[in-house]
């Protein structure tokens, strides 16, 4: 054995004692986000491919990344089946080869025929992932606490117009897309100014407007929790959980759909998991047309197979709250609508970290 | 001569008799220990050794791109790329792709240049396409090729042994043509980490020390109806989860938790201009203080105990004032306590991660913070092992320190 693999394989067995999670032969471990997101998926994809199949569903919480999952692949005790990832964690994860290749051919075609690969929206298909939802990173105010509230995202940064601290997901990603958006930048341009250094610069000179007025956030069932609290007045949220607020605990929030920064999530299969053939049967069951239509009456994260979107209802109990609108991609909420772009994300991640890790300390 | 040697009474001499027994003993001993020491050689020892390993060591580029790890060795990093250099990379990168490597020897690059990853894959692709002379064809493909920078960071990413890591935990980075170099000042952020975790750490241990020795001469005073409440008090909230202690000082804390809403009722503070106490270094210094305050107390308790109150007596007895009899005479025979627990609590705190994480905001976060950062988001882990290492360093620094000033003999854990 290599010192190198000796050491992976050990330094990954320590950290795997964090994550290891009993599996039996016939339960898939299912690890997804928590909260209202999981719950959507519970209902949506767990209980009726129970009901299906059998096999069982063991759900799991984690905060996103692919450390645990490196751990376990490297140790080579894969205790997760299916997990829940974003796009650029997706492709690293298949570029670090730690998740299983899947076949986008085994996918079931849409109810028209439309084979799968024409069905999903771009980039929801990969090497190892399928994806399963589009949502956004938006910024939402109290509206009970705001008579005249924030329109735009420069509102966002205008503390003396709109006075009150600010939360934000402490991190650069989205940070540093709003930022250039509230700084004037179109949406089309965002990321072709991100690639020059004045860009980046310029960047982060708006982030230091409100530096001091920021309370950050690291899991998506904080903000809600902070604008509840009265913490902040306003806050960088995923557009999911501000909708689970107003629509299941009657918050009076409001979101502000001005460069919102919308993303995928997306299934893949831990490299060695014990329950492969099982898993892939999961995702391929939970991803069909119908089942991502009725996620969607769960949470507002919308469907990423196009045959799916006509068959978007209304919230599952409340009838007359049509989740269609609700939608990152209702053409409303989409107008000025920034992709998040994993390519210049896999590219300057490393660096841009770093950058803001130090200014963050600084 | 007759024989002077004492013999034991089986008619063995008493010296052979005495080595077996103590043999025995040791072996008793040993035998004892034999468990525990198996375990903290096999969870403790083993895997920190291997993981500091992991600051020096890093065969990612090497073992997966060999052809060209060889040509760019023989580079000196400044003269212009060579057809040779070309040629072995596009070689590499044919097999990387076929071997689906490629986005694991991309990443590694892009950790020393950003944008080798995308760089990295689009190449590979169309690799197989290349014809000779390579280096045109590569810098045909994109001109980031032409770059002198991507090659020197491919040179120095190539390094099997590097100091490269340990050097970015310095703020500083390792030239491809050798020798280090600061690290852009934008991106510097180690140093300031490690000085606040110092001076975090030394700020509890104080405060802790303040609040803690009366608490401890109480305990060890009192009488022991009285002195046990204490000591139950003490215990209780080291009995509780840390993680609902930290949670408890947020809502006691935050915004619009109890102690401004006191402060208004007070008027020591208006209702819109309320006291930022937590997502700050003050709530990461009182929270922590409050956590590490038990370390601090039970050592000097179980020291001042063992002081009898005789000595004081016996000051106050021949004329010396409550205070000359406290400072000179009981405060010396608690020095070992106070050492006991304050290397106890600062060593504890420089390594502290959950509540500067959750309470710690942007200027209240400490080393640990970023090396969890560089484990479970970045995935650098030879970059959190190099931390690791420094910190390690850090901490037999003042390990040592504390033996010259104040003797590792003098310290008394009970």
């Amino acid at each position: 054995m290599t010192m190198k693999k000796t050491l992976t394989m050990v330094s990954a067995a320590v950290l795997s004692i964090a994550v290891t999670s009993a599996a039996s032969a016939d339960s898939l471990t299912v690890v997804s986000w928590g909260g209202a997101y999981t719950k959507s998926q519970v209902e949506a994809y767990h209980k009726p491919w129970t009901a299906k199949t059998g096999a069982n569903v063991v759900s799991e919480d984690y905060n996103g990344g692919i450390a645990e999952i490196k751990a376990q692949v490297e140790a080579g005790n894969v205790t997760w089946d299916v997990v829940d990832v974003e796009l650029s964690d997706a492709i690293r994860a298949c570029d670090e080869g730690l998740a299983e290749e899947i076949d986008s051919a085994m996918l079931p075609a849409a109810p028209d025929g439309t084979p799968a690969t024409e069905d999903f929206i771009d980039g929801a298909l990969t090497d190892c992932a399928v994806g399963s939802i589009v949502w956004s990173t938006i910024y939402a105010y109290d509206s009970s606490k705001m008579s005249n509230g924030p329109k735009t995202i420069a509102d966002f940064f205008d503390t003396s117009g709109f006075p009150g601290k600010r939360g934000m997901r402490k991190s650069p990603k989205a940070n540093l897309e709003m930022a250039l958006a509230a700084d004037g930048v179109a949406p089309g341009d965002i990321y072709d100014v991100l690639s020059t250094p004045e860009g980046v610069d310029r960047a982060f000179a708006k982030l230091d407007t409100i530096k001091d007025d920021v309370v950050w956030w690291e899991a998506g069932a904080q903000p809600p929790q902070l604008l509840a609290d009265g913490e902040v007045s306003m806050t960088t949220a995923y557009n999911g959980r501000i909708f689970n607020a107003v629509a299941s605990e009657d918050k009076p929030f409001e979101i502000v759909w001005d460069a919102q920064i919308y993303d995928l999530d997306l299934f893949i299969i831990p490299k060695g998991a014990k329950n492969k053939e099982l898993a892939m049967d999961f995702i391929a069951f939970a991803t069909d047309t119908k089942r991502l239509a009725d996620q969607a009456s769960w949470i507002s994260y919308g469907p990423t197979r196009k045959s799916s979107s006509p068959l978007v209802g209304s919230f599952h109990n409340k009838p007359d709250l049509a989740m269609g609108p609700q939608m990152p991609t209702a053409p409303s909420n989409f107008k000025t609508a920034i992709q998040n772009d994993f390519e210049w994300w896999a590219d300057n991640q490393d660096e841009m970290n770093e950058r803001f890790n130090a200014w963050l300390a600084n | 001569m007759s024989d002077t040697r004492l013999l034991a009474a089986d008619g063995t001499p008493l010296k052979r008799k005495l080595a077996q027994s103590l043999f025995r003993t040791k072996l008793r001993t040993f035998g004892l220990v034999c468990p525990l020491l198996a375990l903290i050689i096999s969870a403790f020892v083993i895997p920190i050794v291997f993981m500091l390993s992991a600051s020096v060591y890093d065969d990612r580029y090497a073992s997966l791109m060999p052809k060209s790890t060889i040509a760019v060795s023989e580079w000196d990093g400044e003269s212009p790329v060579t057809e040779d250099m070309a040629a072995a990379m596009v070689a590499d990168l044919i097999i990387a792709k076929e071997q689906k490597t490629i986005g694991r020897v991309a990443n590694r690059v892009n950790r020393e240049f950003s944008g080798a990853t995308s760089l990295f894959k689009s190449t590979a692709r169309s690799a197989k396409k290349f014809e000779p002379p390579y280096l045109e064809a590569l810098e045909n493909k994109d001109k980031k090729w032409q770059n002198i920078e991507m090659w020197q960071a491919i040179k120095v990413a190539s390094k099997t042994y590097t100091l490269g890591y340990v050097a970015n935990a310095l703020d500083m980075r390792v030239k491809a043509t050798g020798g280090f170099e600061p690290q852009d000042e934008l991106r510097q952020i180690h140093i300031t980490l490690f000085m606040r975790t110092i001076e975090i750490s030394f700020i509890v241990t104080v405060a802790c020390l303040l609040l803690g020795y009366p608490v401890a001469y109480l305990m060890a005073n009192l009488p022991l109806r009285t002195s046990n409440l204490l000591l139950i008090l003490v215990l209780m909230p080291f009995w509780t989860s840390l993680l609902v202690r930290t949670t408890a000082w947020i809502a006691m804390l935050q915004g619009q938790g109890v102690m401004n809403d006191l402060f208004v009722v007070f008027g020591l503070a208006t209702d819109d201009d309320r006291f930022s106490l937590i997502y700050n270094k003050t709530g990461t210094l009182i929270a922590m203080t409050h956590i590490m305050l038990p370390f601090m107390i039970m050592p000097l308790y179980s020291v001042m105990k063992t002081i009898s109150p005789a000595y004081v007596r016996a000051a106050k007895s021949m004329g010396a004032t409550n205070w000359t009899a406290f400072w000179r005479v009981y405060f010396p025979q608690s020095i070992p306590g106070i050492g006991a627990g304050s290397l106890l609590v600062f060593i504890l705190a420089i390594g502290y991660y959950i509540t500067p994480a959750l309470v710690g905001g942007q200027d209240g976060q400490m080393i640990s913070n970023i090396i969890d950062f560089h484990m479970r988001r970045s995935l650098n882990w030879n970059l959190a092992a190099a931390l690791g290492l420094v910190l390690l360093v850090f901490v037999l620094f003042f390990f040592w320190i504390y033996d010259r000033v104040v003797g590792i003999d003098n310290m008394k854990l009970g």
